[in-house]
């Protein structure tokens, strides 16, 4: 982020500026649907079957018309998995067409060639293939069988196609946390960038966190890891916690809940923080009159 | 499930304070920017990376590079004055070294 100074104003710095809320959100977590190809063990969302009250391929447009209108740069799609929609292709489309930057979530499953190649044409798409292991085994156990193959065809797709820069998203385990310099040797040799993030006792996790959260002196490797390797690899500020134990790690610091980041699930319903959907954090509908803008 | 990265694209440019103020520059063409109360967010959507303007008028130098000669006659035009231009001058400059405005000729 460039942070520009200028004297003649006197604003507080970029943090002293978000915690007064921004006019709309810079990026928005979109969950198009809860149908999906897997059932990863760990799923924050538990998804697997789609919900019959899903928004229709009408309302999803509307929705982008809204964030077309409030300049919301761009929308971070998941799911579920939400290349398994029929209309996906068409919303993604629909909204580069319109200005909204789309990055989307997927385990792989549906980019073919094909689809690479219409991906990488547009410099308003971005796309991060999730992947718990570096290795085979040990994705599948938290993925399912098949799981790391079909996401290495994606990327392997994805690179033949030109995207460069695409990412690799890793939900570090206790499982997984000893390959960190395996995974950022498998996204280099495709051209990616390297993305970790933390296993969140959300939907399924909440099931699984006793066996696959890190244990301690793996919290400490992976602090290391990033104090190192930060510059490189994304975190979405997932490990912010992990600054206790000294130095902060490059990011902001700064938990962005309904300031900078809100969420709409596949039914419409709009929270603050794409880790904390419950009732107690819904702020409304986008069916709702006044759509999202209102809410 | 996705999660907002815009926080770890943070890598603060401190680029050269070079920058060649009669040159034709303009804002880069995969950039959006969106006025805020402090000034404006912009996202390059080639680097996917966020910059901020912290004044509405270094915001207004920005929109005006496109329609003024210079970069310099854009900064007249929003009415920044003689002793503000070194701090103007830096903004720019790291401004075009995260290729979020760029030369006319080569946008």
């Amino acid at each position: 982020m460039t942070a520009l100074a200028s004297p003649s104003t006197g604003v507080g710095s970029l943090v002293d500026q978000f915690q007064f809320g921004l006019d709309a959100p810079i990026c928005l977590t979109w969950e198009l649907t809860y149908a999906c190809n897997l059932a990863c063990v760990h799923c924050l969302s538990s998804s697997g079957r789609r919900d019959p009250r899903k928004l229709s391929t009408a309302e999803c447009r509307a929705v982008i018309d809204e964030l077309e209108r409030m300049q919301v740069f761009y929308v971070n799609i998941g799911g579920g998995e939400p290349t398994v929609r029929p209309d996906f292709g068409e919303l993604v489309d629909y909204a580069t067409e319109h200005h909204v930057g789309v990055k989307f979530s997927t385990n792989g499953v549906k980019i073919t060639s094909e689809i690479a190649r219409r991906l990488a044409a547009s410099y308003y798409v971005d796309v991060q293939i999730s992947l718990d292991g570096a290795t085979a085994d040990v994705n599948d156990a938290v993925r399912g069988t098949g799981s790391y193959a079909t996401a290495l065809q994606a990327m392997r797709n994805l690179a033949d196609a030109g995207f460069t820069g695409f990412k690799v998203s890793v939900v570090v385990t206790r499982h997984n946390a000893g390959q960190l310099d395996e995974f950022e040797s498998v996204t280099d040799s495709f051209g990616a960038q390297l993305r970790l993030t933390r296993l969140r006792p959300s939907g399924r996790g909440a099931d699984v966190w006793d066996e696959l959260h890190p244990a301690a002196a793996q919290q400490r490797d992976l602090y290391d890891w990033l104090l190192a390797h930060g510059e490189h690899v994304l975190t979405g500020d997932s490990f912010f916690h992990l600054a206790g134990y000294g130095e902060s790690l490059p990011g902001l610091n700064l938990c962005g809940a309904g300031r900078v980041v809100c969420l709409i699930d596949p039914v419409g319903d709009v929270y603050a923080c794409p880790f904390a959907i419950h009732e107690n954090f819904l702020a409304g509908n986008v069916r709702s009159p006044g759509g999202f803008q209102r809410v | 499930m996705t999660v907002c990265a815009v926080s770890t694209e943070v890598v603060a440019d401190r680029a050269a304070v070079r920058f060649d103020l009669d040159g034709a520059w303009q804002l880069h063409p995969q950039v959006s920017i969106r006025s805020e109360r402090f000034g404006a967010l912009l996202y390059h959507f080639g680097t996917r990376r966020l910059s901020f303007l912290k004044s509405p008028t270094l915001l207004a130098v920005v929109r005006g590079l496109k329609s003024e000669r210079s970069a310099r006659t854009a900064c007249a035009a929003a009415g920044v004055a003689a002793p503000d231009m070194p701090s103007y001058t830096s903004a720019l400059a790291t401004l075009a070294a995260s290729n979020v405005i760029c030369e006319r000729s080569l946008g």
